[in-house]
């Protein structure tokens, strides 16, 4: 399906029947999903149930073995696709935030819309600028990474994303490795960014963030989709067993 | 001031027949002394130039997808690590010197086009290459692979993610071990000396061979001249690494 045949009214982002394997080890068995442009979704479940793996196929950091998964019409594991294309589309924001050491704040947010979207450096900095101030961190353009706290980094790591304008924003356990008091100031960020209509996809063990952000939750266990539904349903009137008894683990 | 100086080291000579610092009172051994001191400085920078370089785009091959590239880096290393590089400058210059081309200035001569100073730069370089190549994938390997996923997931191409963010963060890394290697290879020029390269050994042993009196004082030169040269090496490398320091980055 080519770029232009996508619309609006059709999905941003889906999933068909996705399969990936690490070696012997299957760990997505066939999961579907369809995210329409402004939701927010999250993916719940066990470790180990194919979550990260499953969020990192949408952009194409694993390949997966059969299946099919487009963003915006753009097939993402065609050996003709033009990556650049995809990941202007789509941002990433990682569990380690993964911040480039030797720039500062400023300068990790600047660099690819500079380097690979070639734009003027003014422009970019006024944006990045902007970005900075959105995620509550004027003041410090000029800190390095190292110098900043998880939280603050992991803040930065969103701007950063943000910078390239995307369509789609993929979280993977964004606060996991995050101090309890730093994770707050972090989901706001995402919640306001929810609130702006941006699509959000979001690998997450925070239930409450989830029950209170999502449009629509999927449960994953076993590389498989156990169950899916908006928040109020989900949380309530869960009827698979093993939904339930995950539920009953965490909450 | 000078004239006394002359008189005070004619008059040792003249006391102590082993000790004839002839460059001290003759003009013609002094410019030998300042010549060989000159060419061994262009020789180690020439030298560390190209086999940095070298380093820098042989562990960029190292880590193509292209099976034979990889394979050609190897065979590289394996020979110019494990052969004496004593036994390559020969194999260089007397070996290779043979079928490269000539040219003629006067008519008359016929003057190969790669000079045995050439083959110099070209052999040392190829041995302290392969070292630096091995150097920089050490500090390329220790580059996380989330740092390289987020730069890719940012759009980057590979060469940007090498030039950018894999490079600036390797080298800083891997600045100690260089600092080893180019420090061994200001002391290698010396063996450029087999091939008549009128370096500081060169002129040297020319000084003591015309003046075996002079033999003891051209030896201490000798000692003093690489202790001076391969501190200045050291002191810059440590400041450079010192300037380098990513604030809040490592320990």
């Amino acid at each position: 399906m080519p770029d232009t045949a996508w619309t609006p009214d059709q999905p941003i982002v889906s999933l068909k029947d996705v399969h990936k394997s690490f070696g012997e080890l299957e760990v997505l068995r066939g999961v579907s999903i369809d995210v329409m442009k402004g939701e927010v979704i999250c993916i719940i479940g066990p470790s180990g149930s194919g979550k990260s793996t499953l969020i990192r196929c949408i952009n194409g950091l694993n390949d997966i073995q059969s299946g099919s998964i487009t963003v915006e019409g753009l097939e993402v594991h065609d050996p003709k696709l033009d990556k650049l294309a995809l990941r202007r589309k789509v941002g990433m924001v990682f569990q380690q935030y993964n911040l480039f050491p030797h720039k500062t704040a400023l300068e990790n947010i600047m660099m690819a819309p500079l380097k690979v979207l070639k734009e003027p450096k003014e422009e970019v900095a006024a944006r990045a600028r902007r970005l900075l101030a959105k995620v509550r961190l004027d003041g410090k353009e000029d800190s390095y990474p190292g110098e900043l706290s998880g939280g603050q980094q992991q803040r930065v790591a969103i701007a950063r994303s943000l910078a390239m304008n995307p369509d789609v924003m993929l979280f993977d356990e964004v606060t996991a490795a995050l101090d309890p008091e730093t994770v707050k100031e972090v989901l706001v960020t995402i919640k306001e960014l929810a609130g702006d209509g941006m699509t959000c996809i979001l690998v997450t063990h925070e239930m409450g963030f989830a029950r209170e952000i999502a449009d629509h939750i999927y449960f994953t266990d076993r590389g498989v989709i156990v169950e899916h539904g908006p928040p109020a349903t989900f949380f309530k009137e869960a009827k698979d067993p093993r939904t339930k008894e995950f539920l009953s683990q965490i909450l | 001031m000078i004239e006394l100086i002359q008189e005070f080291f004619r008059q040792l000579a003249a006391d102590y027949p082993r000790w004839n610092f002839i460059f001290f009172y003759e003009e013609r051994q002094f410019d030998k002394v300042a010549e060989g001191l000159w060419v061994t400085v262009q020789l180690s920078v020439f030298c560390i130039f190209f086999s940095v370089l070298v380093g820098v785009v042989g562990a960029w091959m190292q880590g193509s997808p292209s099976r034979l590239l990889r394979m050609i880096v190897q065979g590289y290393i394996q020979f110019f690590r494990n052969t004496p590089p004593l036994v390559q400058l020969l194999f260089f210059y007397f070996a290779l010197g043979q079928f490269t081309p000539t040219h003629s200035p006067d008519g008359w001569l016929e003057v190969p086009i790669i000079s045995n100073v050439g083959w110099a730069v070209i052999s040392l370089s190829l041995f302290a290459g392969a070292f630096n190549v091995e150097i920089f994938r050490a500090g390329i390997e220790a580059v996380p692979e989330s740092t390289r996923e987020a730069s890719d997931s940012l759009g980057f191409t590979r060469l940007q993610t090498y030039g950018y963010i894999v490079l600036p963060l390797a080298l800083r890394i891997c600045l100690p071990s260089l600092n080893n290697n180019l420090v061994n290879l200001v002391k290698t020029t010396t063996q450029a000396f087999a091939i008549a390269v009128p370096e500081m050994l060169y002129q040297s042993v020319t000084i003591w061979n015309d003046y075996p009196s002079a033999q003891n004082p051209m030896m201490l030169v000798l000692f003093v001249v690489y202790i001076l040269l391969v501190g200045v090496v050291v002191m810059s490398m440590n400041r450079w690494e010192r300037a380098m320091k990513i604030p809040g980055y490592g320990t």
